[in-house]
């Protein structure tokens, strides 16, 4: 057992690193903006003496290692500067409520893109199991083959088609949802979820083909090992063969699929947040993209960055823990 | 709601059972029949209520009630385009196996129909691409005088549409049909030549790190690992913030710059295939053979190892150049990616989007937005069916 603990810091400290550098190349990707901070806030009547104040007071004086690891400092004290596009004066005085910060931005929003993902892998990861292991069990027939043609389909359009589609018969001509996910804090559980239904299916229908062919893959792949052999000798009906006998020895490379995918879905969410204008990161990620909100891309950036590389850890630990082979290294 | 479906799906299975207790007791218990599981035999109801529901959905669609036929109408329009292309892949494959040489011909006889459509879809892209500006009754660009703007498309006078615009007219009075047109020339030629540099910069840089492996290999590797740590659609949209800065003071177009990041973001993952293919390459005796015989490294790259690596290579081209189409989608529909005034299929969605919000009344109005998202899901969806094809035929998975 220490021999899994250690490979699991080994991963963990990896992943801290990999954090680490990333955050290093997000710092240089951004201060390779021409002109600062300073003379964008003040615009082009800026005179020279209020530009090295604000330079002074916000650090901008300082070197780019310095100023690395101030913000680097900041972000893990939850502290990650203050948005662009809200600043005002006080602001930068420190005379401010504290409203105007990035972090206070981001909270609420964050927190909205994590019901939004955890209600899409609530509906999708059932779905695409029970789906898979459907197609293994009436595997190369009618029903097998429009499945896969449904997930390619699907898989290979972008996330605005589906949205579109889905919006035209399932709020449009049919008024079963809404088409604008305008949540808001205090809202009752079941208008939340019945609101942000729309974004949640589309999302569901993206990342579906994926676990629906891993897991018909990886059950077909031991339908040849000798035990399954045993157990149809048996008599067993195929739906307990594959249920019992199949699935659980084919679970880790579901799981593994499955992770890589909830990793897939916090950054698809951006597009499809859009669409519906559903009020998550993602959308603020965009907005701040289009009138260059610096800070906040920078966080948003780091939040998303962060999630994709928390959940690939997931994955590969998962994967070892579910396989003995790697569990106990030569 | 919820309970009328739940009664049909209980009906399903009572008719499952009763039709397989018929199909028993008619074929005096065949075996067919007889080892049925009820699964199977649900699935048979199931597969024709759904085939029954969409021909009366179909009839629906054609009915003279306007309000009843509008409800219908994308569900007619998706049947008779889905029958549509079927027929049409179908005269395909018939006519690519009696035309051609004896090598396209063996191709096209073991060829699913799927394939024969992406194939067929793919042929017709190209054609719209290359002969865009022959195509296109108007420039892409061109805002027609005395021409009103949002005109619907149909090209019914009685509901606001032209004759002459067939697909009607976007909110600045430009034609859509030759917007869509010049749109397969643009994002698709860009979304190609960006996946033709990320191939020649993941595939430079993999076989060079598989063939002299070393520091060199290790240095590109870890570089590589940092960018794929970062999701790539998050790192496109942060590196066109700043080329979007940068893009009007060096007086270089944003797209050159959006070409450039995405190719660079996507050369990570050929650089692996490349570099993982190239390694295993490289072991070979006639490698060693040719080492010895005193070969250079761009013998040994172009002459043994690239044509070696042909199959996966092309394969992944495919898959890459789907990735790459949509991603410059994504940022287009965004907002940051094509720049208008070019025609770009993403930027028309967004333009357009809100007008599916007018189905019920008008459902010609709602079309144009859908024909250009559909223009791009078509391709993608086309590319996949090619490349699943090519990697079953050459996997030789058979179960």
């Amino acid at each position: 057992m220490g021999n899994v603990l250690t490979i699991i810091l080994q991963r963990l400290l990896l992943g801290v690193l990999t954090l680490l550098i990333v955050s290093v190349v997000i710092f240089t990707a951004v201060n390779l903006l021409p002109g600062d901070f300073a003379q964008n806030i003040l615009g082009q009547g800026a005179t020279p003496d209020a530009v090295a104040s604000i330079r002074r007071d916000l650090g901008l004086d300082q070197p780019p290692i310095t100023r690395y690891f101030d913000w680097l400092g900041g972000v893990l004290r939850g502290d990650l500067g203050t948005s662009f596009a809200q600043a005002n004066f006080a602001s930068f005085t420190g005379t401010d409520s504290g409203a105007t910060t990035v972090a206070a931005q981001i909270a609420p929003r964050f927190a909205n893109t994590m019901f939004l993902a955890m209600v899409t892998a609530a509906i999708a990861v059932p779905f695409s199991i029970i789906l898979g292991i459907l197609a293994a069990l009436y595997r190369n027939t009618v029903f097998d083959r429009a499945t896969n043609i449904f997930t390619l389909s699907s898989i290979s359009s972008p996330e605005f088609f589906l949205a579109y589609i889905l919006i035209l018969f399932l709020a449009v001509l049919n008024p079963i949802f809404p088409s604008l996910s305008n949540i808001f804090e205090g809202m009752a559980f079941s208008e939340r979820l019945e609101k942000s239904m729309l974004p949640a299916l589309t999302l569901t229908l993206v990342v579906t083909a994926h676990m629906m062919r891993m897991t018909r893959a990886a059950i077909i792949n031991l339908l040849a090992s000798p035990y399954i052999e045993m157990a149809r000798l048996k008599g067993l009906s195929p739906m307990r063969v594959i249920v019992k006998h199949a699935l659980p020895n084919a679970l880790a490379p579901i799981i593994n699929v499955i992770a890589l995918n909830l990793a897939y879905l916090i950054t698809g969410v951006v597009v499809v947040e859009v669409v519906f204008v559903y009020p998550g990161i993602g959308q603020l990620f965009v907005d701040s993209v289009k009138i260059r909100d610096i800070p906040v891309v920078q966080a948003c950036c780091l939040i998303f960055a962060a999630a994709y590389i928390l959940l690939n850890l997931t994955a590969d630990i998962l994967s070892i823990l579910s396989n003995p082979r790697l569990r106990h290294p030569k | 709601m919820i309970i009328w479906i739940l009664a049909t799906l209980v009906g399903m299975g009572a008719l499952a059972w009763g039709f397989r207790f018929a199909g028993q007791a008619a074929t005096g218990n065949a075996p067919k029949f007889r080892d049925m599981p009820f699964g199977v035999a649900y699935g048979y109801v199931l597969g024709a209520v759904v085939l029954l529901w969409l021909g009366w959905a179909y009839l629906q669609g054609r009915s003279a009630d306007p309000l009843v036929a509008n409800k219908f109408f994308f569900l007619r329009i998706a049947i008779e385009g889905f029958i549509i292309f079927a027929i049409a892949a179908w005269l395909f494959r018939i006519l690519g196996r009696s035309v051609g040489t004896a090598w396209t011909k063996k191709m096209f006889r073991s060829m699913p129909l799927t394939a024969s459509f992406g194939i067929l879809t793919i042929l017709i892209y190209a054609i719209l691409a290359i002969f865009a500006p022959a195509i296109a009754p108007y420039g892409q660009e061109q805002i027609i005088p005395g021409v009103a703007a949002n005109i619907t498309p149909g090209g019914d006078p009685a509901l606001g549409g032209s004759p002459d615009f067939p697909l009607g007219t976007d909110q600045i009075g430009r034609d859509i049909l030759s917007r869509l047109i010049y749109g397969a020339q643009n994002t698709v030629g860009i979304a190609f030549a960006t996946t033709l540099l990320a191939f020649l910069l993941g595939g430079t840089f993999g076989f060079l790190a598989a063939t002299l492996g070393g520091w060199l290999d290790q240095v590109l590797s870890r570089l590589v690992d940092v960018l794929m740590a970062i999701p790539s659609l998050i790192f496109a949209l942060l590196l066109m913030t700043i080329a979007s800065v940068w893009a009007p003071e060096l007086g270089i177009p944003l797209t050159v710059f959006m070409v450039l990041i995405i190719a660079v973001i996507d050369s990570t993952r050929v650089y692996r295939l490349a570099r993982a293919v190239g390694q295993n390459i490289v072991v070979m005796d006639y490698i060693e053979a040719a080492k010895l015989r005193g070969e250079g490294l761009g013998y040994l790259v172009f002459k043994e190892i690239l044509p070696n690596a042909t199959a996966p290579l092309l394969a992944e081209f495919g898959l890459r150049f789907c990735f790459v189409f949509l991603t410059i989608a994504a940022l287009s529909f965004l907002g940051v990616g094509i720049q208008p005034p070019l025609a770009d299929w993403g930027t028309m969605v967004r333009d357009l989007g809100g007008f599916v919000n007018y189905a019920q009344f008008a459902p010609m109005a709602a079309t144009a937005p859908l024909l250009a998202a559909g223009a791009i899901a078509l391709l993608t969806v086309a590319v996949n069916f090619v490349v699943d094809w090519m990697l079953h035929k050459s996997s030789g998975l058979k179960e």
